[in-house]
């Protein structure tokens, strides 16, 4: 039995007898039914000794250089093959921390819920933050919960916002990146977006298309224990995907960006829901890749190393970064010619034919 | 990814792409009618590839570049209302109209839906028989079957809050009306291989003797195009000109008859106004009357004033392609993706966000 088999086993603990089934709007009025809902069963769940205090705040001891990060989730469905947005909301803060070169510790974690959301959805999202809080080795010290009418929210949406101390060799930043360094990506591009579009569009395929999205905070840091400072910028491409990110990069640093088409990894049937769909992979959104810019003398050592781990079996370097064509990122298609990849003018919406 | 990586392979490509250059002894104009084909030039880099005197000319097969300005109107008009439900193919949202696109009006609390299948819409009206639904059914003889069928669909449930905002336009016509056009330079085309897949080749086989134009019937991935351009120079260089069929894997002579008797089941040929363009004879699909009252223009009797065109704005001669894109003074200044003045510079087909992307302007 692997860790998380064990663990989501232990964290099948049965849902408490309440005398309610749904979300109401009283749940948020931070009167008796707020209490209710709290002691039913969420701080039992995500307790901690700093969360057991039940101040307005959470008291900590911080040292050294910290990172702080925040995010929003909203997804529909909250479920979706591969996770829910639980789980979402929690690697989701746990990796931008990761990619600051920071080890994730302290998260706050606020509900915004639609009444009307069922008790026993909302326990299913309680155990996967606890589950994917202890993956990450994080924890929930602080949080809130707000109820909105049936019709002005979308079933839930979760804030989680976190710190973590930056580890002592790390020294990453865009203005760290250098012409000739090398690109990495850490693994298959687009399955969180695909599995959530396939999902909408109840498309099916010879077997389900699953969401990415995990912690990588235990691969960062192990890598950055191991290369230091020749790590120049850690990446995650969620919103946007990767030719966003790239984008933002070349923008940032006034270099140029050069990457192979054939070189970008990508699973055969997330690539086929984009062709039926009409999406360009490099625009769809990830949850559990990284893109790396590596001194390009322990570029294939850390390539190595990478592909050593879970998180990043499949990982490939896709590019490099130029002094030529400035600001621009610049792709080899797959037959040989060349375009830029742009930044989309809004969301990806899909051609007509 | 099987059936389509055989047709990206780099080294086939790179013998076409020789075949072509040996091919060529002068300078030649092909247009590629397709929208679809200028996005597979441009996202594969294949305009750079080839030989210098191959000048691609991007034709006006864009279905959401050609959709008349008073159409997109009486289509946000139609969105404002309450009570309805508009659905839409994806990339006709950000197109803009005389003052709003269907995207700001969404912004505006209107119910604008992005849909696959026409049929998604009919499911949307048996789920909500309260609201009217609305299906925007723009495009060529590609999506006018299944826009046909969703129509057909409505009529067996008999429902009464459906209906289609249809404007559809026809292939060979506009062939016809650019080679007319006086400005025009095209040597031979490319023509579109999923039009013809539905309605087959017959239609091309007068046009390309009439004016003596090599017509190619081509697919969409680089290999099919690169063959397509192949086949058409070699015509020209030969001083021939017959209808060839590059997408034979796909395209039959005759078409899908299934397909065409639903086309004309519910729509009839009729004149048809192509945004940039201006009218072109026998060009779009009216609807019968037998279906009038899934007909959103006469169902609804939308009277919205026709809109003056941004006069700055050059879509017409880069549709039928006299100008590129770079020659438009306001092209990458005042008209780009985040500000389009006219549709080429809205759709990933359109010709000027196909160049603006390609040029790599870095939009601040």
């Amino acid at each position: 039995m692997s860790q998380s088999d064990y663990l989501k086993m232990q964290l099948q603990c049965p849902m408490p007898k309440l005398d309610f089934d749904v979300i109401t709007l009283g749940h948020g009025s931070g009167g008796v039914l707020t209490n209710k809902l709290l002691d039913s069963g969420v701080f039992d769940i995500l307790e901690n000794d700093i969360l057991n205090q039940r101040h307005d705040g959470a008291f900590l001891n911080l040292k050294g250089k910290t990172a702080f990060s925040s995010d929003s989730f909203l997804i529909s469905p909250i479920f979706f093959p591969g996770g829910n947005i639980g789980e979402l909301a929690v690697n989701g803060t746990v990796n931008d921390l990761a990619m600051c070169g920071a080890t994730p510790q302290y998260l706050s974690l606020s509900f915004i819920i639609e009444e009307g959301l069922k008790m026993t959805e909302f326990w299913e999202l309680l155990i996967s933050i606890k589950w994917a809080c202890q993956n990450a080795g994080v924890q929930i010290v602080t949080g809130d919960t707000k109820v909105v009418e049936k019709g002005k929210g979308d079933k839930i949406f979760i804030n989680t916002s976190g710190l973590g101390n930056i580890h002592p060799k790390a020294n990453i930043h865009s203005k760290n990146v250098k012409s000739g360094d090398k690109i990495i990506l850490s693994g298959h591009i687009a399955s969180h977006g695909m599995a959530i579009m396939s999902l909408r569009e109840g498309l099916e395929f010879e077997s389900q298309i699953e969401s990415d999205t995990t912690n990588l905070n235990h691969t960062l840091i192990n890598l950055i224990d191991k290369f230091g400072a020749q790590i120049h910028l850690t990446t995650d491409p969620t919103r946007g995907g990767v030719a966003t990110v790239l984008n933002e990069v070349a923008k940032q640093t006034h270099l140029g960006i050069e990457i192979s088409q054939n070189h970008i990894p990508i699973d055969p049937q997330v690539e086929s829901a984009c062709e039926l769909l009409g999406l360009d992979p490099l625009y769809v959104a990830n949850e559990g890749v990284f893109l790396s810019f590596i001194a390009k003398e322990v570029a294939d050592e850390y390539l190595k190393e990478l592909q050593n781990d879970t998180n990043g079996a499949n990982a490939k370097i896709i590019g490099t970064v130029v002094e030529q064509h400035p600001k621009q990122v610049i792709m080899e298609s797959s037959i040989g010619g060349k375009r830029v990849i742009s930044m989309l003018p809004g969301e990806q919406l899909p051609r007509i034919c | 990814m099987k059936y389509l990586s055989e047709y990206r392979d780099p080294d086939l490509a790179k013998r076409y792409l020789k075949e072509i250059q040996n091919a060529t002894s002068q300078a030649w104009s092909i247009m590629e009618v397709c929208g679809g084909q200028t996005h597979s030039l441009v996202k594969n880099g294949i305009i750079e590839m080839l030989p210098e005197h191959i000048n691609m000319i991007h034709g006006p097969g864009c279905p959401v570049c050609v959709t008349p300005l008073r159409l997109i109107d009486k289509a946000v008009y139609l969105a404002s209302n309450k009570n309805v439900i508009l659905c839409s193919f994806g990339d006709m949202l950000r197109v803009p109209g005389s003052s709003k696109s269907l995207l700001e009006a969404k912004a505006g609390g209107a119910d604008v839906r992005v849909l696959y299948s026409p049929l998604e819409a009919v499911k949307i009206a048996e789920d909500h028989p309260d609201k009217d639904v609305v299906f925007f059914a723009i495009g060529f003889e590609t999506t006018a079957p299944a826009n046909a069928l969703s129509v057909v669909h409505a009529y067996r449930k008999q429902l009464k809050n459906f209906s289609i905002l249809a404007s559809h336009v026809l292939v060979p016509p506009a062939i016809e009306a650019v080679i007319n056009d006086k400005e025009s330079t095209i040597d031979g085309f490319l023509a579109a291989g999923h039009v013809c897949t539905i309605m087959g080749n017959a239609e091309y086989h007068p046009l390309s003797a009439k004016y003596k134009v090599p017509i190619v019937v081509t697919g969409f991935e680089p290999l099919d195009v690169l063959q397509g351009i192949l086949m058409v120079v070699r015509q020209l260089e030969k001083n021939k000109h017959t209808v060839e069929n590059q997408y034979s894997r796909i395209v039959k002579e005759k078409g899908n008859p299934d397909a065409k008797a639903m086309i004309f089941e519910v729509f009839e040929p009729q004149d048809q106004v192509w945004r940039g363009i201006g009218k072109i004879p026998q060009s779009g699909y009216a609807i019968k009357e037998k279906y009038a009252e899934y007909d959103a223009l006469r169902k609804f009797n939308v009277d919205i004033p026709e809109a003056e065109e941004n006069s700055n704005c050059i879509s017409g001669q880069i549709m039928k392609g006299i100008k590129k894109p770079f020659e438009c003074s306001q092209f990458g200044k005042t008209c780009k993706p985040t500000n389009p003045l006219g549709a080429p510079m809205v759709s990933s087909e359109g010709a000027c966000a196909a160049y603006y992307h390609f040029s790599g302007r870095v939009e601040e």
